[in-house]
């Protein structure tokens, strides 16, 4: 059993090693999704309510899983799990909001292939984490992706206002600012211990 | 994303079809699919072939058995049979991974199991073998490996020769070499597929020139 703080959890979640900028999840909707400030957000609270129904569900299916001893069907079940709620996520945002599910467009169905979601789960099993540890664990990295989303999403919206020379926009330019924000992260490296 | 998936199909063009996954519609460079992977163990050669195998394995298998199964699988469920279907591959590449070499497995970690929601798999899946012929699936999924392999290593190799001065731990720049720290780093993997990607776009923009 895992015994770091509730704190300890979040930060290191959120800022140490935040998903996108320092283990490379969810890589495609944050070169996707973040040209606009708006969709950003609405994308990141998107995400992260997937993940706490996920890291949920994963949290019952692990114990379930390891009493009936079969971890080969982790990944199968954690997968269709997480189809699911984006599933539902989908019909939810739909109904409440067409506007937001055009600006999403392709990219809400593909939560399901969001590496951040499937990792947490799979994350969160390794560590060995309770149930509340992995509430807040979800919830951390969601805020991280949110803010790295954010973040990019404000950059690019900036960059639109410049002149960048043609062989560099689009995803060459996008990724060079990941880069340094990924170096920026780095200086939170060593926080919430 | 900006990928632009068209395929021919004209019987002829198996070669093709081979060939058009390893440079024109090379999955990373040019579609920029299935990032995730390319850039989180690209941080040594050995990581990113074994990882850029990894994939191609299971991205043939997938293939292969949707495309003979793709006039069983309806079409409302057909994702999530996809999905599925990986998700068994990858599970037996996992187990395997971890026979083979215990240390190559723990330095890979979850990113093996994350190989399920490459997007890079889905799409061929979806694009390709749903809609064609066993044996020409089984070539678009090799085409399509190859240039993930090749990709991989691109950035693998150029990470591991600046970020470490060695290439597959063989010493490549002499023992005083100031290693590039930065490059083993996660902002090194951002930075060299960015580079990399310059030079494709400045190859392809020197071309466009030399034609007209």
């Amino acid at each position: 059993m895992n015994t770091e703080s509730m704190w300890y959890i979040f930060i290191n979640a959120c800022l140490v090693n935040n998903f996108v900028l320092a283990y490379f999840l969810g890589i495609c909707p944050f070169l996707g999704v973040s040209g606009k400030l708006d969709t950003a957000s609405k994308m990141g609270a998107a995400v992260t309510f997937v993940m706490l129904i996920s890291s949920m569900c994963a949290y019952g299916i692990h114990a379930l899983l390891v009493a009936v001893n079969a971890p080969f069907l982790q990944l199968i079940s954690y997968i269709v799990v997480i189809a699911s709620t984006v599933q539902l996520v989908e019909m939810f945002i739909r109904k409440m909001s067409p506007a937001l599910f055009r600006a999403l467009g392709i990219f809400l169905p593909l939560i399901t292939t969001n590496c951040a979601i499937l990792g947490l789960a799979l994350f969160q099993t390794n560590k060995g984490y309770d149930f509340l540890q992995s509430l807040v664990y979800a919830l951390g990295a969601g805020a991280g992706f949110t803010l790295a989303l954010v973040l990019m999403a404000g950059l690019r919206e900036q960059l639109g206002f410049t002149e960048a020379p043609k062989v560099v926009r689009g995803t060459v330019i996008t990724l060079l600012i990941a880069g340094i924000l990924s170096l920026t992260f780095m200086g939170f490296s060593g926080l919430g211990n | 994303m900006n990928s632009k998936i068209q395929h021919s199909d004209l019987p002829d063009q198996s070669m093709d079809t081979f060939l058009k996954g390893l440079w024109k519609e090379n999955p990373v460079f040019v579609q920029v699919l299935g990032m995730c992977p390319v850039l989180a163990v690209s941080n040594t050669a050995i990581n990113a072939l074994a990882m850029g195998l990894a994939t191609a394995f299971v991205l043939l298998m997938s293939n292969v058995l949707v495309s003979s199964l793709r006039n069983f699988i309806p079409k409302q469920v057909r994702i999530a049979s996809y999905i599925l279907i990986i998700a068994t591959f990858v599970t037996m590449t996992d187990y395997a991974i971890q026979a083979i070499s215990v240390d190559l497995h723990k330095s890979l970690g979850a990113f093996i199991s994350l190989i399920v929601v490459n997007c890079l798999i889905l799409s061929r899946a979806e694009a390709f073998a749903s809609k064609n012929t066993v044996g020409k699936s089984m070539l678009d999924a090799l085409g399509m490996g190859f240039g993930f392999v090749i990709a991989l290593f691109c950035l693998g190799a150029v990470r591991e020769i600046l970020g470490n001065g060695t290439l597959f731990n063989l010493r490549v720049f002499p023992e005083g070499f100031q290693a590039w720290i930065v490059m083993i780093l996660p902002a090194g993997g951002f930075f060299t597929l960015a580079i990399w990607l310059l030079v494709f776009n400045l190859y392809k923009e020197r071309k466009e020139r030399h034609e007209h």
